[in-house]
């Protein structure tokens, strides 16, 4: 499974790396130096390119002189192919979007909810804390494919009143139910990393426990959270594929009818193509506005 | 002259140790009580129970005739009257300097926007701040931000303003700057508690000089007798320490 499951604190770190990211894809070791417009910032570049070309040429060589390479380009890089099922599977993707979209507003706020639920103090919200920590461990540990089996074939047999019976319904829910397990984890995290005194400053001045949590420390939490939030939402989309065992005809899925129709593998590579052509300018964007964000509170200032 | 705060018997421990071992103390309105004292000797923790921001295990403290530290009071309206500012600023980081002030006004008092943003422009005016009014608190430095604080505390007008060491974390040149502005509350009339370290501005502002040695006041007088002929033995050790590290 795709979930991003790496311990909390290294997404805090994380948060700490962005702005430097840039200039470090450059310059390797020398952070900082390789300014723009210097001789050396230009000649960093030059070689950088130069390296990429030498790199990523040796390998297309050996790749393209192999003995199996006609068979495997036939099979897998077929562009008459590309063109003809990429259409179908572009339209198939839109219910990957939609499906991931609809689930992650609903997770945001549940995984929120819990978080919240985990980090009430005292011993009068035990219960609620143990509710919390309860589901998380729960989640955490089922595969997410069996829960979208069991609740999308198991929930509409039950005949509820009311309650859609689509499979789509019930794939979002399982989906829901599972990542907002790991997103609770992410804003707990969070919201440990504020500092107590923070908390002690707004409630010395008259702020009650809950204007304190929503006005001091939920904002910076989850500013610091934004990258492993995104890392997440990222492993949500993928996951959004499993949804195809309910009979739900997404872009994997189109991919896999397309291939066993023509035996060839053409079609998974588009729907690659879709799935990244999404998750990439979305890393880049969330980057951007945590740098932005560091920038407007930080840089220029006098010390 | 009204009694502005009372502390009778004031007992806290945190775990096995006792911090503070029996506080009794009368601060009458307009007064300025300096608590002096070594690190540990309970000043920072003596001012955190007026806030109520530590629950105390015995005694009482008054503010104004009325228990504040009896079961069931309001914390939030308690708090809203008295003042505090913390060693290290705790300013709000990513709201800017304006926002850092108005907040607590606009969502405790339920002032409105334009209300809170008046008072806080008079008070950043009045205390050299005006132009600073839309910088976030990383951008300053360490004396405007402290001065920050105050100002953020005083947008509530308590009746009372506690200090707890708030030069301690500033670069030397940076500490007169804030000394001016508590001076200026002094000159004020508003009632004060601060915990320092500054003996001389202790000497210069206070009303009155309160030695905390081991969780008592040990010893209390006006400036001028305490630092001038302390009665007491750990007293006069304490100040002899002081002047030894040239502090006064």
């Amino acid at each position: 499974m795709s979930v991003g499951g790496q311990p909390d604190q290294e997404y805090l770190n994380d948060n700490d790396d962005t702005v430097g990211r840039r200039s470090r894809i450059l310059g390797g070791g020398g952070g900082g130096k390789g300014g723009r417009g210097r001789p050396e910032g230009r000649r960093a570049v030059v070689i950088a390119m130069i390296s990429t070309v030498v790199f990523f040429g040796v390998i297309i060589v050996a790749v393209v002189n192999s003995a199996g390479w006609t068979v495997v380009k036939q099979t897998f890089f077929n562009g008459e192919q590309f063109r003809e099922s990429f259409p179908g599977i572009a339209r198939a993707f839109l219910v990957n979007v939609k499906l991931f979209l609809t689930a992650e507003v609903f997770i945001l706020a549940f995984a929120l909810l819990l978080a919240i639920m985990r980090s009430l103090p005292g011993p009068v919200f035990f219960p609620i804390r143990a509710l919390s920590i309860g589901y998380v461990d729960l989640f955490r540990g089922i595969p997410t494919i069996l829960v979208i089996y069991t609740l999308g074939f198991g929930a509409p047999a039950l005949d509820l009143a009311g309650v859609p019976k689509s499979a789509e319904f019930w794939a979002v829910v399982s989906l829901v139910l599972v990542y907002s397990a790991y997103v609770a984890e992410v804003y707990r995290a969070g919201i440990e990393s504020v500092h107590e005194s923070q908390v002690s400053a707004a409630r010395s001045l008259g702020l009650s426990r809950w204007q304190s949590l929503r006005f001091v420390v939920l904002p910076q939490a989850i500013r610091r959270v934004i990258p492993p939030l995104l890392n997440d939402f990222i492993g949500l989309q993928k996951d959004t594929a499993l949804v195809s065992v309910l009979g739900v005809v997404e872009a994997a899925r189109q991919a896999g009818i397309d291939n066993a129709a023509t035996f060839n593998y053409t079609p998974f590579l588009a729907t690659a193509l879709l799935f990244v052509s999404i998750t990439i300018p979305l890393t880049r964007f969330t980057d951007w506005l945590v740098a932005r964000d560091r920038r407007r509170r930080q840089a220029g200032g006098v010390r | 002259m009204s009694e502005a705060l009372r502390f009778e018997g004031v007992r806290k421990s945190f775990g096995k140790l006792e911090v503070l071992r029996g506080i009794d103390l009368a601060v009458a309105e307009h007064e300025v009580i300096c608590l002096i004292g070594a690190s540990g000797s309970g000043k920072s923790t003596m001012l955190r129970c007026v806030n109520l921001l530590e629950p105390i295990d015995a005694g009482r403290i008054m503010v104004e005739g009325v228990e504040i530290t009896a079961p069931g009071v309001d914390t939030n309206a308690i708090r809203r009257r008295i003042g505090i500012v913390f060693q290290s600023f705790n300013l709000f980081p990513h709201m800017t300097v304006m926002r850092n002030v108005t907040l607590a006004p606009t969502k405790v008092l339920e002032l409105s926007a334009t209300d809170a943003a008046d008072r806080a422009r008079q008070l950043l005016d009045r205390f050299g701040l005006a132009d600073k009014a839309d910088e976030y608190p990383d951008r300053l430095s360490g004396g405007q931000q402290q001065r920050v604080a105050i100002v953020r505390a005083l947008a509530m007008q308590p009746e009372v303003m506690l200090l707890d060491e708030v030069t301690s974390a500033l670069d030397p040149e940076l500490v007169a700057e804030v000394l001016d502005v508590i001076r200026e509350l002094a000159a004020g009339g508003m009632t004060m508690l601060i915990a320092t370290h500054e003996m001389g501005f202790a000497k210069d502002i206070a009303s009155r000089v309160c030695f905390l040695d081991e969780g008592v006041i040990l010893e209390q007088g006006p400036p001028a007798q305490i630092f001038s002929e302390p009665q007491q033995e750990r007293t006069k050790q304490f100040l002899q320490r002081i002047i030894a590290a040239g502090r006064m």
